[in-house]
């Protein structure tokens, strides 16, 4: 079922996640994220996509009493090890959440936060990774003359790809999305989207999408979920027109879900 | 016979206006009463001498002085240690028995007469610890008596920060200390300097837990240092109250209102200070 991805950015390997209540989140997931490309992690609710997305940046660990089996490597390293350091995990692995987060300061604050807590100081790379970061969103001509206004004050569609930008920012390698346009209208979904194919040739994007439409439309590749459990994974333009698995094929097409 | 819905619900708003208009014409009056009859007390002689012949004359200098002394005192103590606590019980503490077992003490803390606590004050502080009779002593003891309120609101005041500034902070790449530091800490900065005050409020008016740790019936001077004793402000008013014959109203009242005076500018503080950020809030 596993289709081989050349020198991937993730591999996941017979992967399981337990919460403390004893409920299982994933049973044995195996697949190989490609990096430079998006790969979409979709299915109905209560399908673990959440609960991966979590693991690849170890955010579970927030969530008291998470158990885990298996292993994750990035770039061959097993992220899962207690001797990992999560907080540099984390500068390499970003992430934006479903609800725009913008934190209650300035737009330039939420920008530089990432590089301040990495211990940042020079103003000249601050300022370049803000316009960078900004610019990669496509939000800069929008508010760089509003740099130092509070963030929660500009469009919900904007503070969202500020949350995009201010982890652009620190220049990851990987981009976490968790339904990141879930609360977001069509323009500025559309917006949303164009940056990401814009930036997947430097970045590995993995995103839990908010739509089967919006599923099709990114994935290069893409894994369907059901029930803790990875049903499908291939490469989107296959999975989308041609699921080998007839549940697949009933979620895609609407049938239930 | 039914009392129509539209005629039950005019007389039920009647009767909860009229309990509140009870409960705060009680309150203004007190202060109307206590201003009227304090005022005429208040002068530069009053508030900034000695007293004089067995306090039926001069001023109360000392005991404003033991006041913001021993007010200044508890803050020093209680702030660091109640803010601390409520760091720990708010984000970092796990939920388990033994930290409900300290929320639940330190609800019944707050619970305990002020006279109890200056009891527990003489026997530790006092004499076990052989601090004597003293403003340390007395600050300890106002100071333990303070903690539960500020460790209580401080922690309200720090899980009221939405959880999903937390998650984005950390998943950012910062520590559980840099998101507190950066981010909980400062929104959490009203809600926070608003108990402490409250608290503050209650020890600068108390006179039961420093009857036995530190207060003094009257001293020539100034304490020297936190080893002497001190005169207060509600302990000066209990004892002109009741234990010296012959005292003028005018100077009880102007005691009284003295210390009003200082409790109601410390709540007044903390009023504007929670409608000041309230306003300003992002979230």
């Amino acid at each position: 079922m596993v289709s081989p991805v050349e020198n991937p950015k993730f591999l996941v390997e017979k992967l399981s996640v337990q919460y403390r209540d004893g409920t299982e989140s994933l049973r044995n997931i195996s697949l190989q994220i490609p990096r430079n490309a998006i790969t979409v992690l979709f299915g109905p609710a209560g399908g673990g996509k959440s609960t991966l997305l979590r693991t690849f940046n170890r955010l579970n660990d927030l969530v008291e009493g998470t158990r885990f089996s298996g292993k994750v490597l990035l770039d061959g390293e097993d992220i899962l090890s207690p001797a990992t350091d999560v907080v540099a995990l984390r500068r390499r692995v970003g992430m934006v959440f479903a609800q725009p987060v913008p934190l209650p300061m300035t737009i330039r604050e939420n920008m530089t936060y990432g590089l301040l807590l990495a211990g940042e100081r020079r103003r000249r790379n601050l300022n370049r990774a803000l316009e960078e970061g900004l610019q990669a969103a496509a939000l800069w001509e929008e508010v760089k003359d509003r740099l130092d206004e509070p963030a929660h004050a500009i469009s919900g569609g904007q503070q969202q790809r500020l949350c995009l930008a201010r982890v652009l920012a620190l220049q990851p390698e990987v981009i976490l999305m968790d339904e990141p346009t879930s609360g977001l209208d069509p323009i500025s979904t559309a917006k949303v989207e164009d940056s990401l194919q814009s930036i997947k040739k430097k970045y590995t994007i993995i995103i839990v999408p908010h739509s089967v439409q919006q599923a099709a439309r990114l994935a290069d590749w893409a894994g369907f979920f059901l029930q803790g459990e990875l049903v499908e994974w291939g490469e989107g333009k296959n999975l989308f027109i041609a699921p080998k698995e007839k549940r697949t094929e009933d979620y895609v097409t609407g049938r239930f879900g | 016979m039914r009392i129509p819905r539209a005629l039950a619900q005019r007389i039920a708003f009647a009767l909860l206006t009229a309990i509140m208009a009870v409960t705060v014409l009680a309150i203004l009056t007190i202060i109307t009463y206590i201003f009227w009859n304090g005022l005429p007390a208040l002068s530069g002689e009053f508030l900034f001498s000695m007293p004089k012949d067995g306090m039926r004359e001069g001023g109360i200098w000392p005991a404003i002085v033991g006041t913001l002394y021993l007010t200044i005192g508890t803050a020093l103590i209680a702030v660091p240690i109640g803010l601390m606590a409520a760091i720990y019980l708010s984000e970092y503490a796990p939920d388990s028995t033994f930290t409900r077992a300290i929320r639940i003490a330190i609800v019944n803390l707050a619970g305990i007469p002020s006279v109890v606590y200056g009891l527990f004050g003489m026997a530790l502080f006092v004499l076990f610890l052989s601090l004597g009779s003293s403003i340390i002593a007395a600050c300890l003891t106002l100071a333990i008596m303070t903690l539960p309120v500020i460790i209580s609101t401080a922690e309200e005041a720090l899980r009221a920060v939405p959880q999903s500034f937390r998650v984005v902070s950390i998943s950012m790449g910062g520590t559980r200390w840099q998101t507190i530091q950066r981010i909980v800490l400062p929104q959490a900065l009203p809600g926070i300097l608003t108990g402490v005050i409250l608290g503050l409020e209650r020890a600068a008016g108390e006179t039961a837990p420093i009857l036995f740790t530190g207060a003094s019936f009257f001293l020539p001077h100034l304490p020297q240092s936190v080893f002497d004793e001190t005169m207060a402000l509600p302990y000066h008013l209990f004892v002109i109250s009741t234990q010296v014959p012959g005292m003028p109203v005018r100077i009880q009242y102007g005691t009284a209102l003295v210390l009003l005076i200082f409790v109601l500018a410390m709540n007044l503080i903390a009023t504007l200070i929670r409608s000041y950020y309230r306003r300003r809030r992002q979230w």
